[in-house]
């Protein structure tokens, strides 16, 4: 019970933490309607062109393009967003790992404040802004909700991986670029997974950064079954998380134990 | 209350393991108010890592109240308090009296306990300006007073503080210092302080430990470190001399800087 509520103050934390950048946020919301408006025209352009591209009609490929940019924000698309990467540059991760409470726990109830708070601040603009310049489509399942929370998971597991690596490199910035790199290449943010040739296709639609925009995207479209869907996340969600876990000890083992 | 047996502990440093503390045996009444002191790079603060669970020993025993660090580090964080002055344990963005909810929550410290107990610490540490205002916008001295809250709202017997006054300005370090030591009269908390202020020592610590490449070099109270080195007049003489002369028994480690920490991550 304590230790729910120590979880919960950890989300709300995460959530103002976040709300105290407003004006940072009002910014991204900005940004994010903005480039989705000019994606939106391109893909216009391309399903004018060729109907039916990917399997989505049109309405849906401008739904795709703006429910995408609503998704950079709290899926943390280009990379960071935990606190602890700082400490572990100054060193402080020693004391983070030393704590009662696991670190992965307690990054991940921070980290799904911070996804709220950007649910609000970065998704909700660009998607009315969308909706109320283009035709867009309604989502067809509740489970979208689910999918979206799964979403933030994996980005999460994925980033918490990232962010722990830094322990045994001496910069982080490397493993950061490419990671944001990949993220956004391969989760479906540049174009629809659907429209990738061959075995790119293959790799990125099995690929964890496909769980955190690409799935969720298709559940509001209902262009994939709802259970495979879900599956398919929860899967990288517990293989991620598990990772994770793993790579704490270990972390935690060089830092206590090896001390450096 | 603290008690170690030819503790010791190696680090590796560029593939050639290094001793940072080798054979260091003492032991640590109930009550008493203890300081440590030792040039850069002695292993003081290797030690105090070693007393509170953060680093496990390579050689040698620790216990702490009763518990062994580095097996039982959960029980014995809820039974002591920790303070390490140039780190801070509180939550950057939050304001203070979040970051002391959360401290609550972490050490399962009951609420009427922790009301009672910030009450009072806010009195006497004068937290009640700046209880609203986030971490990020404290000046050193009033974080630092947190930091020392943070460390005692579980109310523990012991308190093991790393450099605590480093960087304060002259008030704020009277301020540290009264408060610790009505800490130990009123209380009864056991502490134990590394320092390189030699008025933390003089003022607060009937019992000083002088740690040098790792051993421990002398065990006694100030007067008698000051009979060490006859015909110096000030503190600050005595122990500079006592460093200068040190003789390591073993090969010289190389020292570490900027301080005594060991590269705690970046290898």
């Amino acid at each position: 019970m304590a230790d729910f509520v120590l979880y919960l103050r950890l989300f709300q934390y995460g959530f103002r933490r976040h709300s105290t950048y407003l004006a940072a946020a009002l910014a991204g919301a900005f940004t994010n309607t903005v480039f989705g408006v000019l994606r939106a025209y391109v893909l216009i352009a391309l399903w004018e062109a060729r109907p039916g591209l990917a399997g989505y009609t049109l309405a849906e490929a401008v739904t795709f393009c703006f429910l995408t940019q609503g998704f950079i924000g709290p899926m943390q698309v280009f990379g960071r967003g935990l606190s602890f990467g700082d400490r572990i540059r100054s060193g402080d991760i020693a004391f983070d790992l030393v704590r009662p409470a696991p670190l992965l726990l307690w990054s991940l109830a921070e980290d799904l404040g911070r996804a709220a708070y950007l649910t609000i601040a970065r998704s909700l603009p660009p998607s009315i802004a969308g909706a109320a310049m283009f035709t867009m489509v309604a989502p067809v399942s509740p489970w979208f909700v689910a999918s979206f929370v799964l979403g933030i998971v994996v980005s999460f597991g994925w980033r918490y991986l990232v962010t722990l690596a830094a322990c045994w490199t001496t910069d982080d910035r490397g493993m950061h670029t490419l990671s944001s790199l990949l993220t956004f290449f391969f989760s479906g943010m540049v174009l629809p997974l659907g429209l990738f040739p061959g075995w790119l296709r293959t790799v990125a639609e099995a690929s964890p950064f496909a769980a955190m925009v690409q799935v969720p995207a298709d559940m509001w479209l209902g262009a994939t079954p709802t259970w495979s869907g879900l599956g398919f996340q929860l899967f990288w969600a517990v293989t991620l998380l598990g990772l994770g876990a793993l790579l704490t000890v270990a972390a935690r083992r060089k830092v206590v134990v090896q001390g450096g | 209350m603290i008690e170690t047996m030819s503790l010791g502990r190696d680090f590796k440093v560029r593939g050639a393991v290094v001793a940072a503390v080798h054979d260091l045996t003492f032991r640590v009444e109930a009550g008493e108010f203890v300081g440590c002191l030792g040039p850069n790079g002695a292993g003081k603060s290797t030690t105090i890592k070693m007393l509170t669970g953060i680093l496990t020993p390579t050689r040698g025993r620790a216990s702490v109240a009763g518990l062994d660090p580095a097996r039982q580090r959960k029980t014995l964080a809820r039974r002591i308090g920790v303070v390490f002055g140039q780190r801070t344990t509180l939550w950057w963005d939050l304001p203070l009296r979040d970051s002391f909810e959360l401290v609550r929550l972490l050490y399962k410290v009951d609420r009427s306990r922790f009301t009672a107990r910030l009450a009072e610490l806010t009195e006497v540490l004068d937290l009640g300006p700046f209880l609203r205002t986030p971490v990020r916008q404290l000046s050193l001295g009033q974080r630092m007073r947190g930091d020392i809250t943070a460390a005692l709202l579980h109310d523990p017997e012991v308190l093991v503080l790393d450099e605590p006054t480093i960087g304060l300005d002259v008030v704020a370090k009277a301020e540290v210092r009264s408060f610790l030591a009505r800490l130990n009269a009123d209380r009864g908390t056991t502490v134990l302080l590394t320092t390189h202020d030699l008025g933390d020592v003089e003022r607060l610590c009937r019992r000083v430990l002088l740690i040098d490449h790792g051993r421990l070099a002398f065990d006694g109270s100030v007067p008698e470190l000051r009979a060490l080195v006859p015909g110096q007049e000030s503190i600050e003489d005595v122990v500079a001399h006592l460093y200068l002369s040190s003789t390591p028994a073993a090969p010289r480690t190389p020292r570490r800087t900027p301080d005594a920490d060991p590269p705690t991550v970046t290898a």
